[in-house]
């Protein structure tokens, strides 16, 4: 094993993501063996080949800008539609901060 | 009326020729759809209103003696993974199982101003992560050519409805392969446009410079039309593409004499023997028609699976960090403190595929691994892209198979994650290079399972892929 359990819990602890100690095992497995098959980047030279981060296609620099131009906004009600906790017009949450 | 085997252009001649309205046909496609839906699973919700509401309005245009578009009447299926205003929308995930969308895609808002009746949604992997729809959690899709097998994935509902015909065509979303794959396990015609063709507004991100929308059918034919809807600029999506569109339809006229074709040799060492034997008849079929057929070399194919697999996931890991319990319906009931609601929303909202990717995703961008993983992937990622740019120096487009293997028996692959994204392998380099990509029915094996063949060309280049591929299906491959 490369990957410790350590490791894998502090990696679900920055993403968030509660795991129980049966998925904490699986995924060390699983990650384990395509982190073995990803490795094999490594055997190739990319030494002066610049990172592509996006496709990118011919055309000015501006080409997909939109008219500098306010548009109407989803609005209030309709982007509070679907939250598990609405109030006040707002998205409510568990307290932040512990008195 | 027989509605499982129309074709755009049979609908418009019904429609026009008073052989039926297009209530008629969608009442007739909505009933036929919830009778053979049983059977596969593919859609996971019709939408009646909205189906006849789209449908009165062809009928009136044409009452007025107006042009209703070109996809007049034309019964349409939708991944769910794509927003509809109104229509619940759930991404194949318990997070969204309530979330109903407060706008609708540009696809979705162009295909209907088209003419086009959305006739539901169709099951998906979940967040369209996966090759065989087993990652939804409404249940896998079964092959309607073979009920005891994949449809393929992510895509699966949308190739399963388009084979079924219990929709005329559908759209998909592929990022690694989530079209072409499907089309080709379930002998449809699947497209993966240029990346930039068609808006993603509305198209819930997976891995944003990865991700496309793209059209299913029965014909080349009715792909290239609703390719020709959905494409174009859209201010609404800054990464689509300022690009003309052309009239796909019109370049359909078998011109391909003398068109050079390359076969990458990397290609076909590990491709499956009969999938591999039909892929010969497929070319020799090609060169029957007069292309010039020559092997090429992509070299970089092989790191192809890796590559992916670390801008994929790293994307992912970013674009799911919105699925925390405040915004999209789903949240844990067992939280006190914010902390433990995000944690406990994402473990019991997400599905084993989507937290491992969140987990490599997460990992590969995580402190001191970014340079190790990120950034070489995008490097290796500039490898294969150079690779396609250099062939295309010396050919016109490129044909490939699209799975190493037909569809395989559900569960088969479901405990081997690698092997899983191994069988990425043909499709995700498209992806990666961003140019078109499409997979057109190529021949059966001894047990009936279809095969597809993969045709790729230069940015932009959609003209010749959809000419290739249609005078392919018309010379046909029995």
């Amino acid at each position: 094993m490369k990957l410790t359990e350590t490791e894998v819990r502090y990696v679900a602890g920055l993403a968030n993501l509660n795991l129980s100690d049966a998925e904490v095992r699986k995924f060390q497995a699983d990650l384990d063996e395509i982190l073995a098959h990803i490795d094999r980047l490594n055997e190739i030279d990319t030494s002066g080949i610049e990172p592509m981060a996006q496709v990118l296609y011919d055309t000015e620099e501006t080409a997909t800008l939109r008219a500098d131009v306010a548009v109407p906004p989803l609005g209030n009600p309709a982007a509070l539609a679907n939250a598990p906790q609405p109030g006040g017009g707002y998205f409510k949450v568990p307290k932040v901060i512990e008195r | 009326m027989d509605v499982s085997s129309l074709t755009i252009e049979r609908v418009r001649k019904g429609l026009l020729g008073r052989e039926f309205s297009a209530c008629e046909l969608a009442a007739e496609a909505l009933r036929f759809a919830e009778a053979e839906n049983p059977k596969t699973n593919a859609y996971l919700r019709l939408a009646p209103e909205r189906a006849m509401a789209a449908a009165r309005r062809v009928d009136e245009q044409l009452a007025r003696g107006e042009d209703p578009g070109p996809l007049a009447g034309v019964p349409v299926a939708v991944k769910d993974v794509i927003l509809t205003k109104g229509v619940t929308t759930t991404c194949g995930s318990r997070l969204l199982e309530h979330y109903v969308p407060p706008y609708d895609a540009t696809a979705i808002a162009r295909l209907e101003q088209a003419g086009g009746v959305i006739l539901g949604k169709t099951n998906c992997d979940e967040f369209a992560m996966g090759s065989s729809n087993e990652n939804s959690a409404y249940g896998p899709v079964r092959n309607p050519v073979a009920l005891d097998r994949v449809p393929g994935g992510s895509s699966g509902g949308s190739a399963a409805v388009v084979a079924q015909g219990t929709a005329v065509v559908a759209l998909g979303s592929d990022t690694g392969g989530s079209i072409r794959q499907p089309a080709s396990f379930c002998g449809v015609v699947g497209v993966t446009p240029t990346y930039g063709r068609v808006s993603r507004y509305g198209l819930t991100a997976f891995a944003s410079s990865l991700d496309h929308i793209g059209p299913l059918g029965k014909t080349v034919r009715d792909t290239a039309t609703l390719l020709g809807v959905i494409a174009g600029r859209d201010p609404s999506d800054a990464t689509s593409a300022d690009a003309p569109v052309p009239d796909y339809t019109a370049a359909l006229d078998g011109q391909v004499k003398g068109l050079k074709l390359g076969l990458p040799r990397e290609y076909l060492k590990d491709v499956a023997s009969e999938s591999g034997d039909l892929m010969a008849r497929g070319v020799d079929v090609l060169k029957k028609l007069g292309c010039d057929v020559r092997e090429i070399s992509l070299p970089a194919t092989d790191s192809a699976v890796a590559c992916y697999y670390i801008i994929a996931t790293a994307e992912a890991s970013s674009n799911l960090a919105r699925y925390d319990g405040v915004r999209y319906t789903f949240r844990s009931g067992s939280a006190e403190t914010l902390s433990d609601m995000y944690r406990n929303t994402r473990g019991e909202g997400f599905g084993a595929e989507c937290k491992r990717r969140i987990m490599l995703g997460t990992y590969v961008l995580s402190a001191g691994y970014y340079d190790a993983y990120y950034l070489k992937a995008q490097k290796v990622r500039a490898l294969i892209a150079r690779d396609f740019a250099n062939a295309f120096q010396e050919v016109d487009a490129i044909v490939a198979p699209v799975s190493p293997f037909p569809a395989f028996k559900l569960g088969e692959k479901v405990d081997d994650p690698l092997a899983m994204y191994l069988s990425d392998i043909y499709t995700i380099t498209g992806d990666l290079a961003g140019i078109p990509c499409m997979s057109v029915p190529c021949g059966k094996t001894a047990e009936g399972l279809p095969v597809g063949m993969q045709i790729l060309t230069r940015h932009f280049d959609e003209t010749t892929m959809f000419r290739l591929a249609d005078a392919f299906e018309k010379a046909g491959t029995a």
